[in-house]
């Protein structure tokens, strides 16, 4: 089995999120060939065949010339499969190889079983174990499934160019909202979710925040609904956070919620669903209304 | 300018899910369904830019399933789409993307739709892989993502939402395909007065027969739970007790109670 891997370059860095491709690869048993729209100056470190195309010419993102980069190596290398990192450079180019290649996608894998790959559904409630039924496949992998392996060595260099115009025109990136509040000093964090259900309970989440001595944290949709100031979120577009204690109240436990919290010492999940992925991270689950137990918890704690 | 938007009906993802007969995914009893979150923001981006543009602007609303989705085409139109197509097809859950994004493609092709709106991806799916196929098979632009979007009736000035927040603005040409991402804007709630008015407008019924020409590329082979269930406490009962049971946990597991 051969494995093109498709790398990721931002900002003139090669992303270390690459090296989860090669992890990906490993536990696959495939043998792989990378190819990269980056520059010399940034190789990644593995011995084996570098598709280089130029991101000076070809820009950062300019899904059309890439697919056809893509395309190009996959031809040359005679891969089964072509493989990218479930990302917002990911999840916009494979489906465009899988079109030009006429191959089977599937999206956001965890898992590799006998039968085909696992991948979840369901807001990670459910999974489902899926096979490609064409000769080649395009695969996305879901960012931190795998382990980063960086094996050492540099690569032997395939220059890559392609011709051609392109529909649209990239014209440049827009730095994130400056964070009115660091989250990752705080010893405590407790999060309001979506089941909290109104901007009201807002100050019921802050009152158990304040009475632990931390801080308030919010979920996306609490977020994006102007409950909390981004600042507060905690997530893969949000902050990534660690601290002593985190409380998860009435959040469900999607996967870009769990990347930015998962590695917090001790996680206490308040969600009246016994079910919620939030319980594979916790290690407490209380099963409770939170707008009863919260109140009640920080009145115990003022005592 | 004509646009067109693709949705899905989803459950609610806080039901139970339980795996029917043929054990490939959910079974339908018991679900509430609703209109995908991710497309709402697909809607509510439609509806402004035809309120932008005035009667220079028609907006089309597409879902393909059982009749159920009729209930989302009518929340669509509530919230100010013009018109709705409903693509029957009692199997839709089951088809993967490729196919779905076929029967759209086949669907859009030759209709001369400017500009195609979808989620970035469905709750319950999540596969992120339909709106970009469409265009692939209709050879338009397209960019994914998208948490800014405005429109001059010839280019669309996209911001694409990246990791960490940051964000990449893209430039396209129509016609266009573009995927939304939560938080694009602020999806209105259909008033009374316009959910009477969207009974009145056009529901057109197409078998899927007549657009589906495509077999799977992917096949399901198990629906599960996870395997791996978390190593955590779970604690259940009366309030009191567990507020007393909670505070015991914290103080012998953490160093911030003392
Ligand atoms: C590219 C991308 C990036 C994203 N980035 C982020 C991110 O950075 N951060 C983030 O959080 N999300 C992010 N998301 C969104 C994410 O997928 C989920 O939609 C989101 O995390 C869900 O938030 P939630 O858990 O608060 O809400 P829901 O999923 O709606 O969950 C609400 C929970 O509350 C429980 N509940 C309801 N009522 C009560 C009650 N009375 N008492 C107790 N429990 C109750 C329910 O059982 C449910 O589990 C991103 C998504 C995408 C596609």
């Amino acid at each position: 089995m051969k494995a093109l891997l498709v790398g990721e370059y931002r900002e003139g860095n090669l992303l270390d999120t690459t090296y989860e491709l090669f992890g990906f690869a490993d536990q696959l048993g495939a043998e792989t060939a990378l190819l990269l729209v980056g520059s010399d100056s940034r190789l990644p470190a593995w011995v084996g065949t570098l598709y280089l195309a130029d991101a000076a010419q070809y820009g950062e993102y300019n899904p059309e010339l890439h697919t056809q980069l893509v395309l190009e190596a996959v031809a040359r290398e005679s891969a089964d499969c072509v493989v990218f990192l479930h990302s917002s450079y990911g999840w916009d180019l494979a489906p465009r190889v899988a079109a030009g290649l006429k191959a089977a996608q599937v999206s956001e894998i965890i898992g590799i079983r006998e039968e085909g790959f696992e991948v979840g559904c369901c807001n990670g409630k459910m999974r489902r174990t899926v096979k490609p039924a064409t000769p080649s496949c395009v695969l996305t992998i879901q960012a931190g499934a795998f382990p980063q392996l960086q094996p050492g060595g540099s690569p032997t260099i395939i220059r890559m160019e392609t011709a051609g115009s392109s529909s649209l025109e990239f014209m440049g990136y827009e730095p994130a909202e400056a964070k009115e509040l660091n989250l990752t000093r705080a010893e405590v964090i407790v999060t309001a979710g979506r089941g909290i259900g109104k901007k009201e309970n807002v100050p019921l989440i802050a009152a158990l925040a304040k009475a632990l001595g931390g801080e308030l944290g919010a979920s996306r949709p609490v977020v994006d609904a102007g409950w909390v100031p981004h600042g507060h979120q905690v997530g893969t577009t949000g902050q990534s956070v660690s601290p002593k204690l985190y409380v998860a109240c009435g959040v469900s436990g999607a996967i870009q919620h769990l990347a930015g919290m998962k590695k917090s010492e001790f996680i206490l999940a308040i969600n009246k669903d016994k079910e919620a992925p939030i319980g594979e991270v916790a290690d407490l689950l209380v099963v409770a209304d939170l707008l009863q137990f919260v109140p009640a918890l920080t009145a115990r704690l003022a005592k | 300018m004509k646009i067109l938007v693709c949705i899905k009906q989803v459950p609610d993802l806080e039901s139970r899910f339980k795996p029917n007969g043929s054990k490939l995914w959910y079974d339908e009893a018991d679900l509430a369904f609703r209109m995908n979150e991710y497309d709402e923001y697909a809607v509510e981006q439609a509806v402004r830019l035809r309120e932008q543009l005035g009667d220079a602007a028609d907006v089309t609303v597409l879902s393909i399933g059982p009749d159920r989705v009729g209930e989302a085409l009518k929340k669509a139109m509530a919230m100010g789409c013009d018109r709705a197509v409903h693509i029957a097809d009692p199997d839709a859950l089951l088809r993967d993307p490729w196919q779905i994004a076929s029967i759209i493609a086949s669907f859009a092709g030759g209709r001369g739709f400017d500009l195609i709106f979808t989620g970035m991806q469905s709750q319950d799916r999540g596969s992120a892989q339909v709106g970009v196929l469409v265009a692939e098979l209709l050879g338009i632009s397209c960019s994914t993502t998208l948490v800014g979007f405005a429109c001059d009736g010839e280019y669309v000035i996209a911001k694409r939402e990246l990791e960490g927040g940051i964000k990449g603005v893209v430039k396209l040409r129509l016609p266009a395909l573009v995927t939304c991402q939560l938080g694009l804007n602020v999806p209105r709630y259909p008033t009374l007065p316009n959910i009477m008015k969207a009974k009145r407008k056009e529901l057109l019924v197409i078998p899927v027969a007549e657009l589906l020409a495509t077999g799977p590329v992917a096949a399901t082979v198990s629906f599960h739970p996870p395997m791996r269930k978390g190593s955590g406490m779970v604690l259940e009962g009366d309030v009191s007790t567990l507020v007393e049971q909670v505070i015991g946990i914290l103080k012998e597991k953490t160093a911030v109670l003392r």
